[in-house]
């Protein structure tokens, strides 16, 4: 479990998680990055940038 | 095998990928941008690259470097410049005859009026570096074309006074979005939106397209122009048949498998085994 930063809720994080792997806060909705995995690290995910996706 | 994946955030693709390498029993070497470095002699010890950040510029000068120091890349540094670039793309597309909107380029805003005057009312006007439909406009008339090019050449950065002008497409609410691997289209999709921008991140809807001998045809032609290799083709159907309207280089495909039934995924990731085996 982690909890979200922006509104403390806890988090489920799923066993095959992987550090980089984007996280939705079931609570406020918030994009979040799973920085790591042991122990679990949430971080807001950044904001889309000028040259991102295809 | 040793088979780096260039990333930054990992999206569903990445992890889809990840899965599809495991299956094909190579686990990757996860590489994220954000902590690379490179001394432009040397790079990260991998057999063969294949480029997943999220950012082109990052993706473009990774690939550049990792090229240097002798690690073939998928896609190749050459294939990320011309598809991150319309202007690029355009002119490829150009030189294989590989059929594609009129379209113009101009430096200036008088000129890019006078360009787009040319062409006639509707266009649409297009950073030249730009991904997900941002920063489209659709100019219907003299009007709005004075108003959005004083705009962009005040408030835009640099490269928004590269005035790119392709002829507007009347494409009755879908496109369809082709997958190229190597040699084969291996799926498309139609994406419909009341919107004339038909992205998918902009809400587009992502439904199965049969792959005609036609969609095969030019898609293969399209990603032949770029440099071949992972692509994701973008063509308009219009009374003059199909054009390719861009070609993408770290395509997404997360509404796409479902929907066609193909395991693009896993597509990928034989592809890039193979290439390692040869």
């Amino acid at each position: 479990m982690g909890e979200c930063p922006v509104c403390a809720a806890e988090i489920e994080i799923a066993a095959d998680a992987i550090a980089g792997e984007l996280v939705i806060c079931g609570d406020c909705g918030v994009e979040l990055e799973l920085l790591g995995t042991d122990p679990v690290k949430l971080a807001e995910a950044p904001s889309a940038e000028e040259d991102w996706g295809q | 095998m040793k088979i780096g994946l260039l990333h930054s955030l990992i999206r569903k693709e990445e992890k889809l990928l990840i899965e599809a390498f495991r299956k094909a029993g190579v686990e990757p070497i996860m590489i994220d941008d954000r902590k690379l470095i490179m001394d432009f002699h040397s790079a990260p010890d991998v057999d063969i690259l294949v480029e997943r950040s999220i950012n082109h510029s990052r993706a473009l000068h990774a690939l550049r470097l990792f090229e240097s120091a002798g690690v073939c890349c998928v896609n190749s540094h050459k294939v990320a410049q011309i598809c991150g670039d319309k202007l690029l793309t355009t002119a490829a597309l150009k030189d294989h005859g590989v059929a594609q909107p009129h379209s113009r380029v101009a430096f200036t805003e008088e000129s890019a009026l006078e360009a787009i005057e040319e062409l006639g009312y509707p266009v649409v006007l297009k950073p030249a570096v730009g991904s997900w439909g941002r920063l489209l406009s659709k100019i219907n008339d003299r009007d709005a074309a004075e108003t959005v090019l004083e705009h962009k050449t005040v408030l835009g950065s640099y490269h928004h006074s590269i005035f790119y002008i392709q002829q507007y497409i009347e494409k009755q609410g879908r496109d369809i979005r082709s997958f190229v691997v190597a040699d084969e289209c291996i799926a498309a999709i139609y994406r419909s939106s009341d919107h004339w921008i038909t992205n998918t991140a902009r809400g587009a809807v992502a439904s199965k397209c049969e792959v005609t001998p036609e969609i095969a045809e030019i898609s293969l032609a399209a990603a032949k122009a770029v440099g071949g290799g992972i692509v994701a083709v973008d063509l308009f159907e219009s009374d003059d048949g199909l054009l390719v309207n861009e070609v993408n280089y770290t395509m997404e495909f997360r509404n796409s498998i479902d929907t066609t039934g193909v395991d693009i995924p896993q597509v990928v990731a034989n592809y890039v085994v193979g290439l390692v085996k040869q």
